[in-house]
């Protein structure tokens, strides 16, 4: 292993000063001057209706209205996957909040009250909530041009069906499996919806000047998919790539909620309909829960044939995910999931069927953990009871079938290096598994579990990464990058790594948010996938770096470049000891040669990596062939809870996450994603939920309704535990480990509370009011909840 | 009908005309050119438009502009005019915070918190900043950090008595 400085080390975020000085820029936080135009959006008040008519004269009447568009403005689909969507509504409208108009203005209250008088006429249609019914041939469509879209060629949607795409996964014989099995175990697993809730409410604006030049600023965590949405979807403007320009500075929580493209489509659209003046559409807080992607929902059946030794002979799993009313991205979260559905293990006969279903609830799409999360909570909480069938040790029955490096994943390609058998050992140590602990009440009980957890970054096979150094006169270096910092920590660790590369310390390497004109090509910010990705683009363009300096140093001293290295900013040599030349003495302005002449000149490094060994292409009725994920991340939690088995309140006294993170660039920043992902995890199981009316209206898009975890609600005690097993294609050895901290929470919880009180809650969340009737009335428990 | 309102903003005076239904997180922000607290939710649940008020910690996003009139405000902006304070030293030192969208707020009720009581234990601490939401952390490292502050100021301040 190399004598690594800088990486490994926990050195201070470099926004960290800005952040708490709060002089950190967000989109709202811009100045764009008294030109500035507000947008107010028309919202359907209808779950599924045909659109008859469209009247703005009213609101264009209203003074202080600049401008009204509609869905009739903007004609051409967009989306990230498949096209199956309209900036805005056109003739139908598809779920409760979804825009139809948007009023332009001077100022927001003009607008907002200039919206209310734009007049839409609406035909009511049957509203389809549930995604199992919805799978029905019978039921009514919600996309009849389904079919016709265009989408990437690894979905296959169902013509006249609301069934969007389907992810078939077959592997060894099934039958075969179950016949070996001396227990089958069969049940099915509810997951609601979630929200993200970024404290930064979604914001962007958009200028499209007189010469025809369409810039954006926007919360995003996906400046070049923007841009490139953004593009196709406004050729009709004759607008190409080179002309839009997205902005993103920092971004108040992402989540998965801010990529691709939502609400900002409205934005830019609007943007092209005032020229000359810059608008801007901000998200309140309610529209943010329903008009902005949400985590889909899931039906899991799972069944499961176990022998006796605790050999897992096979695995059907057959998801339905209420996907919502566009499936843009979500369809790829159910792609993703249809991949990998059998968790961590090695299991030969497995069948998945990951069914992407269209709902008239809000779109869904991506958030923490992208499926993984989701499907989890299922296959996790039937693991348990798999074993306890068994009469055997959960964790020892999760050891036995746990996938090894070489085991031949889902769909047929080897499984990558891990250290999956070492979280699993350091997370049972840290929650002192198989040792008793004593209740602080005899009318409370203690839990505890252990469950595993993988995830892939699902991204397209050529999703690309790309960086730019250039050196200053002092020696300092801009680092450019348009991996995006959405709070991980992403432009610190991306110094790091030019720091160990080039011996240039963190404080002098300036790495700021991306600008799509000025800063290289980053696919998008999500995945779990940038420290890796984006890090092999920067460690390279730091290499091209260190290359051309040796290169000059050869030239102008005769020293052969194998001799030299970089050391405390100056370029060394193994053979001459005294020999320090440094940088700051020739990355700009060249190294003076023995003629006085002056050789070379700036010292600017590129750097580009593309995964050149995955593919997409899989068989659409198994899934095999290919190579669609580049790794999995590895990991295992755990938790020590305490349940009150009268009222079924659960208290957490000990959570532990061990992930294999590679190698942790910045160790601080990892935990950090530990602490955060597990509480954002936690709280989907113990309480978060969103409620629908039977219309398909959200009930609770604010958080007095929609609650989110308080500092009251940190656990008594969190265990990080960050085990590194090298990548060996990642910088350094390091994969992402930022969704990887919220997947086991929900299954964590609910085999705890079962472990404490025999209470088997099957569906999120894990309420104490569920646990208090499962304890104390099941009759009434198994009415309501079944 | 506009009103002109004077107050004191991180120790300067400001007069300016307000509807009497404008809101001080708007009029700071979009008037004033103080961005440092931020809007999250706009209706009092989520503590990122804290700022001082006559040396309390309010919601300006709950607060009429027309209120503010005779009055004092403090902000991020004002609290740190001389560099750091020893608390925004230590969040930034133990990289408390993530996304930042989050920490004017909690800076302030932090702030607030130990001006009232220099040697808070954890639950305190916790209550102090729970009306301030955040999404990334899961506030462990942040109460950590006001906790050791915290303890670092009071055993200070017990070595000079000594
Ligand atoms: S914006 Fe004021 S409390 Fe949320
Ligand atoms: S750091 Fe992101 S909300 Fe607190």
């Amino acid at each position: 292993m190399e004598n690594l400085k800088v990486v490994g080390q926990s050195v201070p975020r470099i926004d960290g000063l800005e952040k708490v000085m709060g002089s950190a820029q967000y989109v709202d936080d811009i100045e764009f001057g008294p030109g500035l135009l507000y947008a107010c959006v028309v919202e359907s008040p209808f779950a599924h209706a045909e659109i008859l008519s469209v009247n703005t004269a009213k609101a264009a009447q209203v003074k202080g209205v600049v401008k009204v568009v509609t869905g009739r403005d903007f004609p051409d689909k967009f989306g990230l996957y498949m096209k199956d969507r309209h900036v805005f509504a056109t003739d139908r409208v598809r779920f409760v909040g979804e825009q139809v108009a948007a009023v332009i203005a001077w100022d927001q209250k003009t607008a907002l009250r200039a919206a209310r008088l734009v007049e839409v006429k609406y035909k009511e249609l049957p509203a389809v909530l549930d995604p199992v019914k919805a799978i029905d041939q019978q039921c009514c469509l919600l996309h009849p041009g389904l079919g016709d879209y265009t989408c990437v060629p690894w979905f296959f949607p169902k013509k006249k069906t609301n069934v969007a795409h389907c992810r078939k996964t077959r592997k060894g014989n099934l039958e075969k499996g179950f016949a070996e099995a001396d227990v089958i175990l069969e049940d099915t697993y509810r997951v609601p919806r979630y929200a993200h809730c970024a404290i930064e409410p979604h914001a962007i604006a958009g200028l499209y000047d007189n010469a025809g030049r369409l810039t954006l600023w926007s919360a995003s965590q996906s400046p070049f998919t923007q841009r490139n949405v953004f593009a196709e979807a406004l050729s009709s403007l004759g607008l190409t790539h080179k002309d839009v320009r997205v902005i993103t500075p920092y971004v108040g929580g992402g989540f998965g909620g801010k990529a691709g493209v939502s609400m900002e489509i409205m934005c830019a659209a609007v943007a092209t309909a005032v020229k000359g003046h810059p608008v801007k559409l901000m998200w309140n807080r309610a529209q943010e829960f329903y008009n902005t992607y949400q985590r889909q929902g899931v039906v899991a059946k799972i069944k499961m044939g176990v022998r006796k030794d605790g050999t897992i002979t096979a695995l059907e799993h057959l998801l339905f995910w209420d996907a919502g009313a566009y499936v843009e991205y979500g369809a790829n979260v159910v792609n993703a999931a249809g991949l990998s559905a059998s968790g961590p293990y090695k299991i030969d006969n497995l069948k998945i069927d990951s069914h992407c279903i269209y709902t008239n609830l809000p779109p869904g799409g991506p958030y923490r953990g992208f499926g993984y999360s989701e499907f989890g909570f299922g296959l996790e909480s039937h693991i348990d009871r798999v074993a306890r069938k068994l009469k055997m040790d959960p964790l020892e029955f999760r050891r036995k079938n746990a996938i090894s490096a070489g085991d031949i994943l889902p769909y047929g390609a080897p499984m990558n290096d891990n250290g999956l058998r070492e979280c699993m050992d350091k997370a049972a140590k840290a929650i002192r598994w198989g040792h008793e602990e004593k209740p602080s009440a005899p009318n409370k009980a203690i839990g505890k579990s252990i469950v595993l957890l993988w995830k892939a970054p699902a991204m397209p096979p050529n999703a690309s990464s790309s960086a730019f150094l250039k050196f200053n006169e002092d020696g300092s270096l801009n680092l450019l990058v348009s991996g995006m910092e959405i709070g991980q920590g992403l432009l610190t660790v991306m110094a790091q790594i030019a720091s160990e590369v080039l011996s240039v310390p963190v404080a002098k390497i300036r790495v700021e948010t991306p600008d799509t004109d000025r800063n290289p090509y980053e696919w998008q910010t999500v995945g779990s996938h940038v420290t890796w990705s984006c890090g092999n683009a920067v460690k390279r363009a730091a290499l091209d770096a260190r290359r051309q300096i040796f290169e000059l140093v050869q030239r102008v001293h005769s020293i052969d470049a194998s001799e030299l290295y970089l050391e405390n900013e100056c370029v060394k040599c193994h053979t001459k000891p005294d020999m320090a030349i440094a940088l700051r003495s020739f990355v700009i302005d060249g190294m003076q040669a023995k003629d006085h002449t002056f050789k070379g000149g700036p010292i600017m490094g590129r750097g580009v990596f593309l995964p050149e060994f995955a593919s997409a292409i899989g068989d659409p009725e198994t899934g095999q062939g290919g190579k669609p994920n580049v790794h999995y991340t590895t990991g295992a939690g755990g938790v020590i809870v305490e349940v009150d088995k009268e009222t079924g309140k659960v208290k957490i006294l000990k959570a532990v996450l061990a992930v294999d993170a590679g190698k942790a660039i910045n160790p601080d920043l990892c935990r950090g994603q530990i602490t955060g992902g597990l509480l954002q995890g936690l709280a989907t199981v113990l309480y978060e939920d969103m409620r629908f009316s039977d219309k398909g209206k959200l009930l609770n898009p604010s958080f007095s309704d929609y609650k989110i975890p308080t500092a009251l609600d940190e656990p008594a005690e969190v265990v990080p535990i960050l085990v590194e097993v090298a990548q060996p294609d990642g910088p350094y050895g390091a994969r992402g480990v930022g969704e990887h901290t919220m997947i086991p929470a929900a299954s964590m919880v609910a085999n705890a509370v079962f472990n404490a009180t025999g209470a088997r809650i099957k569906s999120m969340p894990v309420t104490a009011e569920k646990i208090a009737l499962a304890i104390n009335q099941p009759e009434v428990f198994a009415k309501l909840f079944y | 009908m506009k009103t002109e309102i004077t107050f004191r903003l991180n120790g300067i005076e400001r007069s300016l005309f307000v509807e009497p239904n404008d809101v001080l997180i708007d009029v700071l922000r979009t008037r004033l050119g103080i961005k440092s607290p931020k809007i999250g939710c706009d209706q009092g649940d989520c503590g990122t438009c804290t700022v001082f008020f006559n040396g309390k910690t309010v919601r300006s996003c709950l607060v009429l502009a027309i209120e503010a009139d005779g009055g004092e405000i403090v902000t991020l902006e004002g609290l740190s005019e001389n560099g750091p304070t020893p608390l925004q030293r230590a969040f930034a030192d133990r990289n408390a915070f993530q996304c930042g969208f989050c920490a004017p707020g909690i800076i302030l009720s932090a702030t607030e918190l130990l001006q009232k009581n220099p040697e808070p234990d954890r639950h305190e601490i916790q209550e102090a900043i729970a009306g301030n939401l955040c999404r990334c952390t899961g506030y462990t490292p942040v109460i950590d950090v006001i906790a050791e502050v915290a303890a670092k100021k009071t055993a200070g301040k017990n070595r000079k008595s000594r």
